[in-house]
């Protein structure tokens, strides 16, 4: 059993994210020279390509410890496509695919989306709010040909990205694929397919959510304990209070359950049937969470926190939004409600005490 | 502060376990002990069953051999209770004694009184009550007046406990009485633990019935009981200081989300293999909720082992378990709406939700509020 205090590598990515991306100084900065000394430092730590084992390139990091990266990552409202290059590179690598430098991002990311690849190996298909789509250089692509899934390196100079953007103004683009032309590709694992995608995904969505999530709670009671009104901190009245304590309980739950599937998947190596309802779980509950937590924090907040000057909205909004990739909770809940009912009755108790 | 949920799996020795009490509970039902689909019959009085529970070494799992238990783990402890509460398994004679009076009395009672007493509750032949509301007091215990006065023999009690869950049946209680006024600096000051046969002379026993139409309230009169001072539990005028750290036990098990899992269980039933795409969201959703609440408890018995002391953590999984397990019936309401009415468990289904309902109200509120979770919540957080 890892806890993030005992991965090395999330200490140090915690070091980085305060010297580099601390939300208040990004969110006054007026220009992106940020970016450049943020990125430039994880990637001189081997974050980026931490799932990427040493022959391929990487950092041969845990997924443990990657997973403990990217709770971090949450806690910073990271603004830089490090989760989405650690997943790009884990694919790549899952299909024995040297890493190349710089940002990456993945494809598809959303339910009943394909790629599809032809006969000579190219790539047709179009996917939707692929994240940080601009500003990657690389896609690892997840293609089928009807039997079998395929894993595609592709430069994102070769595709169609629209200028779209997510609720918080990060990059997340239409990506259009019309005949291109991989610049590597190889055969998936029968273990790798897109649904793969989303549990890994869904997973690394519901760690960073948590991640948000404390960090909100810790600026709300900070702020609730300093803050005046009717002569007494804010933070010392019973209404501010179980608001608060609600906004625990949701942190909490997320933490709870992201962290259990993360371990699911480290556990397990490879991703099967059996940790479906615990990366389901922690898609649905972590969003849920995130309705009500930054609801709560946006009323502890009250004006000061609608503003753009002000960092609650860099957590608030990426949580709401990454809430819709890999898989949005409706969609999750509707396959694991469907998934259950199949079971039957007298299998649902075992399923849910077997973990 | 951080909050913390370390991952623990339930080792595999459980496995074993949760195989034998299913077996067990199988049995039992096969025989006609109980009925699972029908827990509005469960009867709190079934001494048969608690012996025999006993006897397969469930009850004080994790205390010291020389007393009687099993020095088994907090993880199997949970196996044992979430099967049982599953069951909807008539537990509760010696529930309440296995989960906290015994602990309190391995930590505070004097060496012959445990010896005395703990096997017994073992054996499952003891039934424990827990006396802190009054009549003119709840959820804020230090306003308690039942009063013990020191006199040659031990200490006389005199005033009223309300709502004593069991009090009708139980064998001793657990209570806290004024011994001393509170003080200017320390509101809390001044109450006592004390170890209360119910079969003292000078107790009375009234029964209230609740909303389900069932017998488990009391009324418990206390007109000058006779208390040896060998059954004081830990410091005198000092019981607040021993109540927080065993709060964890009390409010993070699986009973504090388990309770109306029975409509859960019933509307899978009822809906089917193939759901239609709004139950089967709703269903979804239920279970991750569900799982969620699972896997916080288990994390929070796996740190109790460790020598943790979650109290904060414990406090969040009662207050969203109770909520949720008090949701559950609403749910599965909207969700079982548009089942034919034919289904072929449907009458069941209703019945359940139906008893679910009136059993709801109850279950934010025993032993310890939502508001007074959300107090020690936002103590835990630094904001009082």
């Amino acid at each position: 059993m890892v806890t993030e205090s005992d991965s090395i590598v999330a200490e140090t990515a915690a070091r980085i994210f305060a010297d580099l991306a601390d939300p208040q100084t990004i969110n006054n900065a007026r220009d992106t020279d940020w970016k450049t000394a943020l990125w430039g430092a994880t990637a001189e730590a081997g974050l980026p390509l931490a799932w990427v084992p040493e022959a391929l390139g990487g950092a041969g990091a845990s997924l443990a410890d990657g997973f403990a990266i990217l709770g971090q990552a949450g806690r910073f409202a990271l603004p830089v496509p490090l989760a989405e290059t650690l997943l790009a590179g884990w694919l790549l690598a899952q299909a024995g695919i040297d890493a190349p430098k710089g940002m990456m991002t993945v494809a598809p990311v959303r339910p009943n989306e394909a790629i599809e690849i032809n006969g000579s190996g190219r790539l047709n298909g179009r996917a939707r709010a692929v994240p940080f789509g601009r500003e990657a250089e690389h896609i690892a692509v997840v293609a089928s040909d009807g039997k079998s899934s395929a894993v595609a390196l592709v430069a994102a100079a070769d595709c169609r990205l629209d200028d779209g953007h997510n609720l918080a103004g990060e990059p997340s683009s239409d990506l259009v694929l019309a005949d291109v032309q991989p610049r590597k590709l190889a055969a998936a694992p029968s273990s790798v397919d897109r649904h793969t995608l989303l549990v890994m995904g869904g997973t690394i969505r519901s760690v960073q959510i948590a991640g948000a999530l404390e960090a909100i709670l810790a600026l709300c009671v900070a702020y609730a304990n300093e803050r005046v009104a009717f002569e007494r901190p804010i933070g010392k009245f019973q209404a501010v209070q179980q608001n608060l304590a609600r906004l625990a309980g949701e942190t909490a739950a997320a933490l709870a359950v992201s962290g259990s599937a993360a371990d699911a998947i480290a556990q397990a190596g490879e991703i099967d049937d059996a940790i479906f309802l615990e990366v389901a779980s922690a898609k649905i509950r972590c969003a849920e969470a995130v309705a009500e937590g930054s609801a709560i924090a946006h009323q502890v907040f009250g004006a000061i926190g609608f503003t753009q000057e002000h960092v609650l909205h860099r957590f608030t909004l990426r949580m709401l939004s990454w809430r819709d990739d890999f898989g949005n909770e409706s969609q999750w809940a509707a396959k694991l409600g469907k998934d259950i009912a199949r079971r039957g009755a007298d299998e649902f108790w075992p399923l849910v005490a077997s973990r | 502060m951080t909050l913390q949920f370390d991952q623990i799996r339930l080792p595999p020795e459980c496995d074993r376990l949760r195989d034998e009490v299913r077996a067990f509970i199988a049995e039992e039902a096969a025989a006609g002990t109980f009925n699972p689909n029908r827990p509005w019959e469960v009867e709190s009085q079934d001494r048969a069953f608690s012996r025999k529970v006993g006897a397969k070494g469930w009850i004080g799992m994790t205390w010291p051999k020389k007393y009687g238990g099993h020095e088994r783990n907090f993880l199997e402890r949970f196996v044992v209770t979430e099967e049982f509460r599953v069951a909807n398994a008539p537990v509760r004679l010696h529930f309440v004694a296995d989960r906290q009076s015994g602990p309190i009395l391995l930590k505070y009672a004097p060496e012959h009184i445990k010896q005395d007493i703990l096997p017994r509750i073992c054996r499952g032949e003891l039934c424990f009550v827990i006396g802190m509301s009054e009549p003119g007091s709840g959820s804020d215990l230090f306003a308690a007046k039942a009063k013990a006065t020191k006199v040659n023999s031990g200490w006389r009690i005199n005033g009223s406990k309300i709502w004593t869950s069991n009090a009708h049946i139980a064998d001793y209680m657990l209570g806290l009485f004024r011994t001393s006024a509170s003080t200017k600096e320390n509101r809390r000051h001044g109450l006592t633990q004390f170890l209360v046969d119910m079969k003292s002379p000078g107790i009375t026993v009234n029964p209230i019935f609740n909303m389900t139409g069932q017998h488990d309230f009391n009324e418990v009169v206390f007109d000058d009981v006779l208390v040896p001072d060998d059954h004081v539990l830990g410091e005198i005028d000092g019981a607040w200081k021993q109540a927080t750290s065993e709060l964890a036990y009390e409010r993070s098990g699986p009973e504090r989300f388990l309770e109306t899992y029975y409509v859960l269980g019933e509307l899978v039933r009822a809906l089917g293999p193939e759901p239609d795409l709004r139950s089967a969201e709703g269903l979804g959703r239920l279970v991750a909720q569900l799982h969620t609440l699972r896997r916080m408890s288990i994390s929070v018995a796996g740190m109790l082992q460790a020598g943790k002391e979650p109290v904060v953590e414990a406090s969040i999984v009662k207050d969203l378990g109770t909520i949720w397990e008090q949701k559950l019936p609403e749910r599965a309401r909207e969700l079982s709406a548009f089942l034919e009415p034919e289904a072929s468990n449907r009458v069941t289904l209703d019945e359940q939700i139906a008893f679910a309902f009136k059993v709801a109200p109850k279950l934010t509120i025993q032993g310890g509020t939502t508001e007074i979770l959300r107090g020690i919540i936002a103590r835990g957080l630094g904001l009082r």
